[in-house]
């Protein structure tokens, strides 16, 4: 059990859940995640650790609203209880300790990026955070990543705030004019993913992304969430979640998240279509 | 005594057919004039041979004289003296290669039906009112952190409470039961009887934690240190599936049986859309492997809808791994055998769904390095097998988390930690290791004998008169 202690809804579809738990808590990583079930009834799912505050004891969870689970989630209140929580686990993102890193975040990816801009400042390393969402009242978490970026390069498709576009444009147009990035960490939609690996591939600017694969235990145990990157087979949750993003098969990715769309037509209630795009 | 029936009492079960369709325990169990009928075929040898093939040393004839006599309670409280899961025992141990092997009666007849007397016993024991709570023994001031709450673990628990210790199991899942829980279904061991074996545990005062991952969320080192526990039992299991690295293996539809067999089990997919897990059903399965995992998994194929479930393995039925009781139930159920044939590659359609797999059949060569003899491929003999579903059943491998995350822990070329058989000591002092984590892949029996020396063994380090390597 995981006591829920703070809630804040960053947009109509997205919530911030800040949580009550302790070994979690001192022993997060910036990349890692955490596994919740929110019933008895329930699936788990991984989520990424947004925050993590070993004094207070508490992880920071963001929960976007695309199924059955996460509306269960985001329906839970301060002072409810999350029935299981499990983690921190994967490994952490291998962050380097010099140069200038752009950080892609797209939708709710925003909240995944911000422990690791927190810890690349905090060695020392430049950061330059890029976010997108379909529309500025979408983008999420500014006044978090903003202070603990370098620079702060928000993107909107329709042109409401900052870059008219998708985030790997920008990524690409801040490379051509010389922002001199020696790293590059993108969460996100896959589709967003994948834009980022091609426009980081021509100039092999190493490029990692945070998968997000089906999982079911997350602790290795069932290969669910496997991946093929450079030809081999990897687990996500015990090898990952972050991996080369210029080695991962997309297309394999991409046709395993689809296993079960027919029975998510069929989960006990209507699946919300994912609002924000976030590409 | 009278003349020795040549066979075992039958055991009754749901019908082969009916079944098919239903999650209830297949083998319903011995009556109490079938438990009597069975007893009085055991000959009450002078020197047991079969308690020399039980792991955990069951004093069989025992127990087996109470069934005769009518003493079940007795009977009950003998086997409770060796065996503290005997209702699960009596259901997964692979009998015909421990106890029954060596049964003085076989050769000419068929073994005494032990497993399922010790079954009987436990059941007959779960149904009288229960009196009261155990007593709860004269308490010690350590504490010992058993990581994994399978056979393994269960035992350590059980035999450490019952010595006084303070016992806190730390599971990595929900629930409780490691393999007991995510891997064996419900028509071959009811989740009830774990929930029954767990609780029993509660009572004699072990303490359970889930959703913990030891490695992760606390270390073997924290535990040893600022959470004050005086040793560590590691009974992780088994926990990292093996695949075949062949093409194909990614499709959508090809599951480990880990996998097919915790989205079913642990979290019900049988269910869905009542419980929120899915899982694929279609009418066309293949298992690989021949194993008893093999067989849950196939027979859990056609619980789930499977027309046509086949069960592909590379060499013959003589060297499957399976009981031989699943094999011939899983047969009863349909599932189609096909010895001798190795899938080479899964074949896909443009959706990435799995629609078959592309095997070669094989002959028996000389032995391999097993003992076996190595199964060779048949030059021009490949073939297509249609299948939606493919669940991969070849084992599995140690799971790393913990030798990845403990100091000073050895592991040997296989990702096993390494122990001394005797005790479950591994190199690092107050840490202690048994089960598949220290065996790699076996059986529920084997994991609770080693379970039970590392008891002993932790009970000796704590009193001082353990192994004097510096660790205390």
């Amino acid at each position: 059990m995981a006591r829920i202690l703070d809630k804040l809804e960053l947009t109509p579809v997205t919530r911030l859940f800040v949580v009550d738990a302790p070994l979690v808590a001192r022993h997060a990583q910036p990349g890692q995640f955490v596994i919740v079930r929110v019933d008895e009834h329930g699936e788990r799912v991984p989520i990424s650790i947004t925050d993590f505050d070993p004094e207070a004891g508490t992880v920071t969870l963001v929960v976007q609203e695309v199924g059955r689970t996460s509306g269960l989630l985001c329906a839970l209140e301060p002072g409810e209880e999350l029935l299981d929580l499990a983690g921190p686990l994967g490994r952490p993102a291998p962050l380097p300790d010099t140069g200038h890193a752009a950080l892609v975040g797209g939708g709710f990816g925003a909240g995944a990026i911000y422990p690791i801009a927190r810890e690349l400042r905090r060695r020392g390393v430049r950061v330059t955070s890029i976010v997108g969402a379909r529309t500025a009242g979408l983008l999420i978490l500014r006044e978090l990543l903003e202070p603990a970026s370098d620079a702060y390069e928000p993107c909107t498709d329709d042109g409401s705030l900052g870059y008219h576009g998708f985030t790997a444009a920008r990524l690409g147009e801040l490379v051509e004019q010389g922002a001199g990035f020696t790293s590059c960490f993108a969460v996100g939609p896959m589709p967003m993913m994948r834009a980022v690996a091609e426009t980081t591939r021509p100039s092999a600017l190493p490029t990692f992304v945070s998968l997000d694969p089906i999982m079911l235990d997350g602790t290795g145990m069932c290969g669910a969430c496997r991946i093929t990157v450079g030809g081999e087979t990897r687990f996500a949750c015990v090898d990952g979640p972050f991996f080369d993003a210029h080695a991962v098969d997309f297309d394999e990715a991409v046709v395993r998240s689809k296993m079960y769309v027919d029975e998510e037509r069929v989960a006990r209630e209507p699946v919300l279509v994912d609002t924000l795009g976030g590409a | 005594m009278g003349v020795v029936h040549p066979t075992k009492t039958a055991m009754p079960t749901l019908d082969p057919v009916e079944r098919r369709a239903v999650w209830d325990e297949v083998a319903t169990g011995y009556t109490v004039e079938r438990a009597l009928a069975e007893a009085r075929r055991c000959i009450q040898c002078q020197e047991p041979l079969c308690e020399l093939g039980c792991p955990v040393g069951v004093p069989i004839r025992d127990f087996v004289r109470q069934v005769q006599l009518g003493d079940f309670a007795g009977a009950a409280a003998t086997i409770a003296t060796r065996n503290v899961l005997p209702a699960i025992c009596g259901r997964v141990c692979p009998v015909e290669h421990q106890c029954e092997a060596q049964c003085a009666v076989l050769g000419r007849l068929e073994p005494v039906g032990i497993g399922r007397l010790e079954r009987f016993v436990a059941d007959w024991e779960r149904a009288q009112p229960r009196s009261g709570t155990a007593a709860r023994p004269v308490q010690r001031l350590e504490q010992v952190a058993i990581v994994g709450s399978g056979p393994a673990g269960l035992t350590v628990a059980s035999d450490l409470a019952r010595l006084g210790y303070g016992v806190t199991v730390f599971e990595a899942l929900h629930a409780i039961g490691g393999v007991l829980r995510y891997g064996i279904p419900e028509f071959r061991l009811p989740k009830a009887i774990v929930d029954e074996d767990v609780e029993r545990l509660r009572e004699l005062g072990v303490e359970f934690r889930t959703d913990v991952v030891v490695g992760k969320t606390v270390t073997v080192d924290e535990l040893l240190g600022e959470l004050g526990y005086s040793a560590v039992f590691v009974g992780t299991g088994a926990g990292s599936p093996k695949f075949m690295s062949i093409p194909g293996e990614n499709l959508k539809g090809v599951y480990s049986a880990n996998e097919y067999l915790t989205r079913v089990n642990l979290m019900r997919a049988y269910s869905f859309p009542d419980y929120d897990t899915p899982v694929k059903r279609p009418a066309r399965a293949a298992v690989i492997g021949a194993g008893d995992t093999a067989m849950d998994a196939a027979r859990v194929s056609i619980r789930l809808g499977a027309q046509e479930t086949h069960v592909v393995y590379r060499r013959t039925q003589a060297e499957m791994g399976a009981r031989a009781e699943d094999y011939r139930r899983c047969a009863e159920e349909g599932a189609i055998f096909d010895w001798l044939t190795l899938p080479t590659r899964f074949l896909g359609d443009d959706d990435g769904r799995v629609r078959a797999l592309e095997c070669v059949r094989m002959e028996l060569g000389e032995p391999d390095a097993s003992g076996r003899p190595r199964p060779v491929p048949v030059a021009g003999s490949e073939f297509e097998l249609q299948a939606n579903l493919v669940v991969i059943a070849l084992g599995t491998n140690p799971n790393p988390l913990i030798p990845q995350t403990t100091a000073g822990l050895d592991v040997d070329g296989h990702g096993c930690v390494v122990v001394d058989s005797e005790t479950g000591a591994t190199s690092r002092p107050g840490v202690y290791a048994g089960g598949d984590i220290a065996t790699g892949a076996a059986t529920v029996i084997l994991a609770m004998g080693a379970g039970r020396r590392a008891a002993r063994a932790i009970n000796d380090y704590l009193e001082g008169d353990g192994d004097d390597d510096g660790g205390a």
